[in-house]
C-alpha cells in the first residue's frame, strides 16, 4: 500500500499535467488554432532563447517560494490561504529595509532579505495564534490578512514611503539581488539571484520536515493532535511555528519581487496572485518541497511561454490559463486516475 | 448440506504480506460460525474480502451456491451481505433514523424522505429482535453498546441474511456482551446467519455452532464447538499449548509511586466525574481499578498523565507533585500510559510503525540530536521491540495503519512497556488482543512489577483484574469504595460493589 501511494503521489501529477496539455490540445483545435504551433510557440516563449530563460526562471522562483510556503503549512493539517498577503508584507519591508538603510552589502541584502521573511512569518503568526489559542479557523483569517496587507501595503506605499507617488524609489544597489552577470547572460532579462534562495528554501524545508524533531511534530500534529498531546508534544506552539515558517517562506516570496525582479515597490490595485498561485503550484507539487520546485517550474514556464502563443501562433494567452486550470482540475480530481489506474492494472492481469 | 457462503481458497496478498493464503470457510444456514485466529492472522482481511472491500487475488466466493463476484460492498449489500465493523461508521449528529436509511431513503410521493415510514419500520425491526433502539435518539447521545445496535439494524435494514461481526465484544461492557449474545440468538431464530470474530474464547463456547481457526494466514480447519474446549481452541490457534493461569509470586509492596488525594476532575461536559478520589500505588504492586465504564476511571487517568486539568486535589509521584503538569512533564517524571482508545491517542496512524516506536523520545538521544533525527537509531529500536514484543508487521516503515488491530496494540505496550517507567497505567491493555498475546502482555505486566515498579491497571474485564492484580480498587460514581484482595472476592461481589452495593466486607483489607 505504502510503494503504491509513493508511486501515486508521483504518477498522478504527470498524468494530469499530460491530460490538461492534451485537452489544451483539443480546446485549440476546436476553436481553430493549431496545436503544434500553439505548443511550439509556448516552447519558444519559456526556451527561445537566453532572454527567455532567463524570464522563466524570474518567474518561477517566487512560485517555488509561495508553492513552499502553502506546502509547508498544509503538512501540519493548516490550510494557508494567507500566502498572497504574506507576499505583499514580505515584500514591502524588503524593499522599506533596502530603501532606507544604508550599509555594505554584505549586510544591507542579507537584512533585507531576512526582513521579508519575517514580515511574512508575522503575516502567519497572527492567524496561528488566533487559531492554536481560540481555534479560529485559519482559512478565515489568513483570507482576511490578505486584504489588511494590500490596503495597508498601498497606504504605507502612499504615505510613508513616498508623497503620494504610485511607486517608490529604486532600492540602494547594495540591497538588490539583480546580477549584471546573470542579465548579462540573458540579454538582460530579470533574472535575479533569488532563485538560489528559493531552492535553498524548498531544501530547508525538506531538511525540517524530513530530518528534524521539528518536522516531526509538525506532521504529527497534522495528522493526530490528540495523539501529539498525548506524547507531550505543545499543539499550539506547533501550529503557530508551522504558520511562522509558511508565512517566512511567503514572505521571501515577497522579497524576490521586491530586490530583484523590480527593485521596489508600487501601489497594487488587486492581488499579486502569487500567494493564491502558490496553493495551485503546492497541490501539484503534493506539499513536497522538490514536487513544488518541479510545479513551480511547469507554472513558470506555462506563463511565461504563453506570452509568445498570440504573436508566434495566433492562440490568446488565456488559453495557457484555461491549462493551468484544466491541470489543477485533474490532480484535485486524482481519484478518478487513482480508480482508472487500478481498473487498468487489475485488468492487465 | 446447503451453505449460505461458501468462501473457497481465498487468497489476499498486501506488499510483504499473504494475509489470506488458500482459506477456506463455510457458513451454514442458520448457524453463528466463529472465526478465530491470532492478532494478524488475516480474520479482518477475510471479512472485508467477502463484503467487497478488498478483491482477492485467487479464490472463489459463492453465496447459495452461485459463484458471485463482490467487488464493492453496495454488491455485498445486494447479495444478503451485511458487516458490523469494530469502528462504527456512524454520523454523529444524526438521528438513529437517518443513520440507518442514510444511502437508502424512503422517499414519500413528492420525493422528499420519509422519516415517519423509516422510523416505524426501524422501530419494527428493532422490537422484532430485542433490540430496544430509540429510533429518534442522537447518536452522540447513545452509548457505545447501542450504536453497534444501530450498525446492527442498519444491516437489517437493508435486508442482510448474512451478517458479520468484526470482534463486536471488545468494546461492550459484560452486561452488554450478554444482551449482544441474545441479540446473536435471536437473528439465528429469524434465520439469519452470523459469522463472528472474536478473542474470548468462552463466547466462542457460549453461543457458535462450528468455528474456523486461521494461522498465520492459513486456513487450520473447522471444527464443532460441541466437540471441543477452550484449551483446544487455544492450541489450535496458537500452535502451542497456551496457560491460561496467570502465574505470579506474591507481591512486595515497597514505597508509595503515586499517590492520589482528594482528586476531582470533570469531564468533557464539565461535570464531576472524579470526586475526591484517593489511591495509592506501591512500587512493586498491580493495583486494579475494577468499576463500569463511565464511573470516571477515564478522567482519573487523564488527570494524572496530564491531558486533563483537574479541579483540585494532589497527585504525587515519588513524593514529587504532578498536579495538572504538561503530559510531556509527567512523561518525563517517569509514567508510561497504555490509553485505553489506540486510534485516538496511542499511535500517529500515517506515521510508520518505527516512528511510532519513538512518539515520547523522538526528541531526546540517541533518536535525536540538536533538533536532527537520527533515523537508524530510531529503526534499530523499532527492530528490536518488533522482535522482542512479536509486534507482526511487514517492516518498521510500515504505515502503523496497515497493522492489524492486535499488532497496533502490542506496538504501543512494546513502547511503553520498554521505557520501563516508575508507574505504568494500564488502561484495557488487552482489548482486541488474542489469547497468547494476552498471556504474553500479562506477564509484561508482572515482569515490570517484579523490577520494583507501579503498575496501575483499567480494566473492564474482571478476569483480567482477578488474575492480574495484587490488590483491587473499586471505582464507583468517581470515587474508590473499597479496596480487596483478589483472593479474598470473586466476580459476583465485584460485581455488586461495582454497582455501588456496600458490602459488609468491602475495605476490610488495606
Ligand atoms: N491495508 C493493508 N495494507 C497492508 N497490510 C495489511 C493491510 N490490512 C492488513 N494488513 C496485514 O495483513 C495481515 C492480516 O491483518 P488482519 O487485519 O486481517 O488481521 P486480524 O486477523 O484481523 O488481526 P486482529 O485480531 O489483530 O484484528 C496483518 O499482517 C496486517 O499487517
Ligand atoms: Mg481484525
Amino acid at each position: 500500500m505504502t510503494s503504491n501511494n509513493k508511486l501515486f503521489a508521483l504518477i498522478i501529477p504527470v498524468i494530469s499535467v499530460f491530460l490538461g496539455l492534451l485537452a489544451g490540445a483539443i480546446i485549440m483545435l476546436l476553436s481553430g488554432y493549431n496545436p503544434i504551433e500553439g505548443y511550439s510557440a509556448l516552447w519558444r516563449g519559456a526556451f527561445g532563447d537566453a532572454f527567455t530563460i532567463g524570464e522563466t526562471i524570474r518567474r518561477t522562483t517566487p512560485l517555488i517560494l509561495t508553492g513552499l510556503a502553502v506546502a509547508f503549512a498544509f503538512r501540519s493539517g493548516l490550510f494557508n490561504i494567507g500566502a498572497e498577503g504574506q507576499v505583499i508584507v514580505g515584500w514591502l519591508a524588503a524593499v522599506w529595509v533596502g530603501l532606507a538603510i544604508e550599509a555594505p552589502m554584505i549586510i544591507h541584502l542579507p537584512l533585507a532579505v531576512l526582513a521579508g521573511a519575517l514580515a511574512g512569518g508575522l503575516w502567519g503568526f497572527v492567524p496561528g495564534l488566533l487559531k492554536a489559542k481560540l481555534g479560529v479557523h485559519e482559512v478565515i483569517i489568513t483570507i482576511m490578512m490578505n486584504y489588511i496587507a494590500l490596503y495597508i501595503s498601498n497606504e504605507i506605499i502612499r504615505s510613508v514611503l513616498t508623497d503620494h507617488a504610485t511607486k517608490t524609489d529604486q532600492i540602494a544597489s547594495s540591497a538588490s539581488l539583480a546580477s549584471e552577470w546573470l542579465q548579462g547572460l540573458t540579454y538582460y532579462s530579470r533574472i535575479h539571484y533569488g532563485f538560489l534562495i528559493a531552492i535553498f528554501a524548498a531544501v530547508i524545508m525538506w531538511f525540517l520536515i524530513q530530518r528534524t524533531t521539528i518536522g516531526y511534530e509538525l506532521k504529527a500534529v497534522g495528522f493526530n493532535q490528540h495523539a501529539s498531546k498525548y506524547s507531550g508534544m505543545n499543539v499550539s506552539k506547533n501550529i503557530i511555528i508551522s504558520m511562522v515558517i509558511a508565512g517566512g517562506f511567503a514572505g521571501l516570496a515577497g522579497a524576490m519581487e521586491g530586490l530583484g525582479t523590480y527593485g521596489n515597490i508600487h501601489l497594487m490595485s488587486g492581488f499579486t496572485n502569487l500567494g493564491f498561485d502558490g496553493i495551485a503550484v503546492a497541490l501539484l507539487g503534493a506539499n513536497n518541497a522538490f514536487g513544488v520546485v518541479l510545479a513551480a517550474l511547469l507554472f513558470g514556464v506555462l506563463k511565461e511561454g504563453a506570452g509568445e502563443m498570440p504573436t508566434g501562433a495566433g492562440v490568446p494567452t488565456e488559453l495557457v490559463d484555461i491549462i493551468i486550470a484544466l491541470i489543477i482540475f485533474f490532480v484535485a480530481s486524482s481519484y478518478i486516475i487513482r480508480w482508472a489506474l487500478l481498473r487498468f492494472k487489475k485488468e492487465g492481469k | 448440506m446447503d451453505y449460505v457462503i461458501e468462501m473457497l481458497n481465498i487468497r489476499k496478498e498486501f506488499p510483504g504480506i499473504v494475509a489470506n493464503d488458500n482459506i477456506n470457510i463455510q457458513l451454514k444456514k442458520g448457524e453463528i460460525h466463529a472465526l478465530l485466529g491470532e492478532n494478524g492472522a488475516g480474520k479482518s482481511t477475510l471479512m472485508n474480502v467477502l463484503f467487497g472491500l478488498y478483491q482477492p487475488e485467487k479464490g472463489q466466493i459463492r453465496v447459495k451456491g452461485e459463484t458471485v463476484k463482490i467487488t464493492n460492498p453496495n454488491i455485498a449489500n445486494d447479495l444478503g451481505i451485511g458487516m458490523v465493523h469494530q469502528h462504527f461508521m456512524l454520523v454523529e449528529p444524526f438521528t438513529v433514523t437517518q443513520n440507518i436509511i442514510l444511502g437508502n431513503e424512503p422517499k414519500t410521493k413528492t420525493g422528499r424522505i420519509n422519516i415517519k415510514k423509516a422510523e416505524q419500520e426501524i422501530q419494527e425491526l428493532s422490537d422484532r429482535y430485542g433490540l430496544k433502539v430509540d429510533p429518534s435518539a442522537k447518536i452522540k447521545d447513545i452509548s457505545v453498546g447501542m450504536q453497534q445496535r444501530v450498525e446492527i439494524l442498519k444491516t437489517l435494514y437493508r435486508g442482510a441474511e448474512v451478517l458479520i461481526f468484526d470482534e463486536p465484544t471488545a468494546v461492550l461492557t459484560p452486561q452488554e456482551i450478554t444482551e449482544l449474545m441474545e441479540i446473536m440468538r435471536s437473528l439465528i431464530k429469524e434465520g439469519k446467519s452470523i459469522i463472528l470474530i472474536t478473542h474470548k474464547l468462552k463466547e466462542i463456547m457460549e453461543v457458535c455452532d462450528r468455528c474456523t481457526v486461521i494461522r498465520k494466514g492459513k486456513g487450520i480447519g473447522t471444527v464443532d464447538v460441541k466437540n471441543t474446549n477452550v484449551n483446544e481452541l487455544a492450541s489450535l490457534m496458537v500452535g502451542r499449548e497456551v496457560s491460561f493461569e496467570t502465574e505470579k509470586k506474591p507481591a512486595q509492596p515497597k514505597d508509595v509511586v503515586l499517590s492520589v488525594k482528594d482528586l476531582k476532575v470533570k469531564d468533557a461536559r464539565k461535570v464531576d466525574s472524579v470526586k475526591e478520589l484517593n489511591l495509592e500505588v506501591r512500587a512493586g504492586e498491580i493495583v486494579g481499578i475494577a468499576g463500569i465504564d463511565g464511573n470516571g476511571q477515564t478522567e482519573l487517568i487523564e488527570a494524572i498523565t496530564g491531558l486533563t486539568k483537574s479541579q483540585s486535589g494532589k497527585i504525587m509521584l515519588n513524593n514529587k507533585d504532578i498536579t495538572n503538569k504538561t503530559p510531556r512533564k509527567v512523561t518525563e517524571s517517569g509514567v508510561g500510559h497504555i490509553p485505553q482508545d489506540r486510534h485516538k491517542y496511542g499511535l500517529v496512524l500515517d506515521y510508520t510503525v518505527g516512528e511510532n516506536i519513538v512518539l515520547q523520545t523522538y526528541y531526546q538521544k540517541p533518536y535525536s540530536k540538536n533538533t536532527i533525527l537520527n533515523h537508524k537509531e530510531i529503526y534499530q529500536k523499532a527492530e528490536e521491540l518488533i522482535e522482542q514484543f512479536d509486534v507482526r508487521t511487514p517492516s518498521a516503515y510500515t504505515p502503523a495503519r496497515a497493522l492489524s488491530g492486535g499488532n497496533q496494540q502490542k506496538a504501543i505496550i512494546a513502547r511503553e512497556v520498554d521505557r520501563s517507567p516508575d508507574l505504568l497505567i494500564a488502561a484495557q491493555p488487552t482489548r482486541g488482543l488474542d489469547v497468547g498475546a494476552i498471556e504474553f502482555i500479562h506477564k509484561k505486566l508482572i515482569e515490570e512489577r517484579d523490577k520494583g515498579k507501579a503498575v496501575l491497571l483499567i480494566s473492564f474485564e474482571l478476569d483480567e483484574i482477578l488474575d492480574v492484580s495484587d490488590r483491587i480498587a473499586v471505582m464507583f460514581d468517581g470515587k474508590i469504595v473499597s479496596s480487596v484482595k483478589p483472593e479474598d472476592t470473586n466476580e459476583q461481589e465485584l460485581g455488586l460493589l461495582m454497582a455501588g452495593s456496600q458490602t459488609t466486607k468491602a475495605g476490610d483489607s488495606k
